[in-house]
């Protein structure tokens, strides 16, 4: 059982948790994922790690509501506890002295970022960090990646905070003003991710992507988080989760990612309308 | 009339000998593929005493002799017909703690069925179907106890993986009286037994109450514990383990790298029955974790692993379900009652065909399978013989899932993070034989992580192997049976 110290609500639909795993965090580094249960019932969610307090033992992870685990565990308080917490797993991100590092991250891919960007910053590199939203009141770890950077840079779609657009007009901004970049890693959703990749491909500066497939035990043992990295099949959970994005096949990865679109969609209804359901019960009895 | 009741008076070997073997009764075809219970109900009381009465108690019974584990088989049957069910049980367990799962998985026929000096007049005592019997009979009847376990040693192991090689090695130290801690990557404990082995084949609940008895033992079991990440082995020996002992299996599932492979709906044998099994799946939505079956599922492989599939997908709602085979019925190595039960369910078998290229629709998904037919030619390395394509021959398969089960590689999480450990040009740790020690003195392995993918039971066996030499080093004994201990002694071992 692992026992949630701590949780806050980042915006609509994203909560931050808090977890005692001291022996884990320990061990952990930057770029490495964790697998957690919600209960007996639940999967085995792939989780990336959103920060790692090394003095207390403490796990950050953030997780954005798009399903019926995703919506139960964002539903649980300060106190209860996950089933477990299994990691650290897969390779943790390549860190040394690139020179000029920009950190990417996109929606929930902001907080794995988080760590990467202190370890880089760890390491001599100068950090600069993109991070955008839809929208202001969507962007979240503003105030962590602010200290773990040289310089934050935002964007948000419609405007209402930093740059209008997206992260990659931010970094196409960067690149047209002559910055020298050495190394981009980014997290985030699979379009961003690949947007990144075309960005950076043609004045080809080396670009890791951070990969968060299907994936069952996370150790190399079911083969469910397949993905094709320059023409070839690798498994993300123990040669990744980070892989060169010029190499990486996102097309294949999107369809992969929409293998169980019908079951989720059924388990998040059921979900929900088990929840009205109870709150009904709940009023008709202090009723 | 040959005698059902308990007798402690043996019958005349005459009157044995007129006994024919017992059929265990099981569920029926039509109804067992609607759900996920066992098939074989196991044996009535009269009908076990029945078979157990079978056994002609040679004075040199090669069934023991059969047994990897070193069960003393005729001392259990003996019991079982003179009425002392729960005598018997204990009579296993003193070799193998695991009976109620060697009851149910082990292939007896290969082993101590094939050598029973029945065998060759007849019919074999049901040697595996009795196994079962006691060890349910005991479990039911809530009679598992633990037995006189020596004074403690102070000696500590490290058991890395779960599976059968594990919960043996487990088992036997802890009886020698050392303190034994199990390290399982999963959330649950079993390895194969729980992720691989369906539950209509092996109930999930008789898993759990075999680890009980281990903890029963004084096992500790840590779950959710990847070994290679959380910590390394050698960071477990600087914790103070004594020895170490690696079980854990075949964990990379081998695909065939053929175009379309990375297409929705194929699976690997691991994932799919891991859905099903550890997770449940077939619950869903009760249970979490989803699971795709088509109506047209097509299982490649020929093994223990391709029946346990292709049986999985017919109850999860398969219309058509094949094995897709390279080779002939004969060169199968699945057992011959799974392929059996498979039949009855309605698989149907496509011999010497292998697919080439699948094809998917425009959102990934896989909707057909393009086969060749093959011809076997010479034998190959395995002894069977190479299956051999048939040029010309292709056509094309309507086919909605593919579930991969052509085997597995070695997982190279522990082998690439313990410096010095000597692997095989498969990735499978070396052992020296006699002893399963590594080229790390005081590190054993055994199982499917160093044969490659096996049986439960050569896994149970490797344990109790290693078991044996693991006491033997830990204890500072002279070595009889191994070399490479007497090679390095201990304090020249523990430096390194």
């Amino acid at each position: 059982m692992t026992k949630i110290i701590d949780k806050r609500e980042l915006c609509e639909k994203v909560c931050q948790f808090k977890i005692e795993a001291p022996h884990l965090v320990r061990k952990a580094r930057a770029g490495q994922f964790v697998i957690l249960r919600l209960d007996e019932n639940g999967e085995r969610v792939p989780m990336s790690i959103g920060g790692l307090d090394k003095v207390n033992g403490i796990l950050t992870i953030v997780i954005q509501e798009v399903g019926k685990t995703s919506g139960a565990m964002n539903r649980m308080k300060i106190g209860d506890c996950f089933a477990d917490v299994v990691g650290p797993l897969g390779v943790p991100s390549h860190i040394e002295k690139f020179g000029n590092c920009v950190c990417i991250g996109g929606g929930v891919g902001i907080p794995p970022i988080y760590p990467i960007a202190q370890a880089l910053k760890e390491a001599g590199n100068n950090v600069t960090t993109i991070i955008g939203a839809r929208s202001k009141s969507l962007l979240i770890f503003e105030k962590e990646l602010t200290e773990a950077s040289h310089r934050l840079l935002i964007s948000t779609d419609d405007g209402s905070y930093g740059t209008h657009g997206f992260v990659t007009t931010v970094l196409q901004k960067l690149l047209n003003d002559g910055e020298k970049i050495d190394m981009v890693i980014c997290v985030g959703p699979v379009p961003m991710m690949k947007a990144v990749v075309e960005t950076t491909r043609k004045p080809a500066i080396k670009t890791y992507v951070s990969l968060n497939p299907i994936m069952v035990d996370g150790t190399g043992m079911c083969g469910a988080c397949r993905v094709t990295v320059g023409g070839k099949t690798k498994f993300a959970c123990v040669d990744g989760p980070d892989f060169d994005g010029h190499e990486v096949d996102f097309e294949e990865m999107t369809k992969r990612m929409k293998m169980y679109i019908r079951q989720e969609k059924i388990a998040y209804e059921k979900f929900l309308h088990d929840g009205c359901h109870l709150k009904k019960q709940m009023d008709t009895i202090s009723n | 009339m040959t005698m059902v009741e308990p007798n402690n008076e043996p019958l005349p070997k005459k009157e044995r000998m007129k006994i024919p073997r017992q059929t265990m009764p099981e569920q029926d075809p039509k109804e067992r593929i609607k759900n996920f219970r066992e098939v074989p109900y196991g044996l009535p009381i009269d009908i076990a005493i029945k078979e157990a009465q079978r056994c002609l108690e040679c004075k040199k019974p090669k069934c023991v002799a059969g047994c990897p584990v070193e069960v003393d088989i005729p001392a259990f049957l003996i019991k079982i017909a003179k009425g002392d069910f729960v005598g018997a049980a204990r009579k296993i367990k003193e070799t193998n703690a695991i009976p109620a799962i060697c009851g149910r998985v082990c292939p007896q026929e290969e082993q101590c069925e094939k050598v029973c000096i029945l065998a060759n007049k007849g019919k074999s005592v049901a040697i595996g179907y009795l196994e079962r019997f006691v060890a349910d009979y005991e479990r039911e009847h809530g009679k598992i106890e633990i037995p006189n376990l020596p004074p403690p040693t102070g000696k500590k192991v490290a058991v890395v993986g779960s599976g059968p090689a594990g919960l043996t090695v487990a088992a036997d130290l802890a009886q020698m009286g050392h303190k034994v801690v199990i390290f399982e990557a999963l959330h649950k404990a079993g390895g194969v037994l729980v992720y691989g082995i369906p539950e209509f084949r092996l109930p999930k609940a008789i898993v759990a109450s075999e680890v009980d008895y281990l903890k029963l033992l004084g096992v500790d079991v840590k779950t959710s514990y990847v070994i290679g990440k959380l910590d390394t082995i050698d960071e477990l020996m600087e914790m103070g383990f004594d020895a170490i002992f690696i079980g854990t299996g075949a964990g990379l599932p081998n695909f065939m790298r053929i175009e379309g492979e990375n297409l929705n709906g194929v699976y690997s044998a691991n994932e799919f029955l891991t859905r099903s099994n550890l997770m449940a799946a077939y619950n869903f939505p009760d249970k979490d974790t989803p699971i795709h079956v088509g109506d047209n599922v097509a299982v490649l492989g020929g093994g223990n692993t391709a029946m346990d599939s292709v049986r999985t997908a017919i109850r999860l709602g398969a219309k058509n379900a094949y094995i897709v085979y390279r080779r002939s019925r004969a060169e199968m190595p699945a057992r011959l009652e799974e392929i059996h039960h498979a039949e009855q369910e309605g698989v149907k078998f496509n011999f010497l065909t292998t697919p080439i290229k699948y094809f998917g629709d425009e959102n990934g998904w896989i909707k057909k399978m393009e086969c060749v037919r093959m011809e076997l030619g010479e034998p190959d390395a395995s002894g069977r013989r190479r299956p051999v394509l048939i040029e010309g021959s292709n056509f094309v398969l309507d086919i909605d899932t593919v579930i991969v089960a052509i085997g597995n590689s070695s997982n190279p999480l522990i082998p690439r993070t313990t410096p010095g450990l000597a692997t095989n040009k498969w990735g499978n740790i070396q052992v020296e034989e006699q002893t399963m020690m590594t080229s790390r003195p005081g590190i054993f392995a055994g199982g499917d992580i160093v044969t490659g993918g096996a049986t439960v039971i050569s896994a149970a066996g490797a344990g109790k192997v290693a078991a044996r030499a693991i006491h033997r080093y830990i204890m500072g004994l002279p070595s009889i049976e191994d070399k490479v201990e007497g090679k390095i002694p201990k304090e020249e071992a523990k430096k390194l």
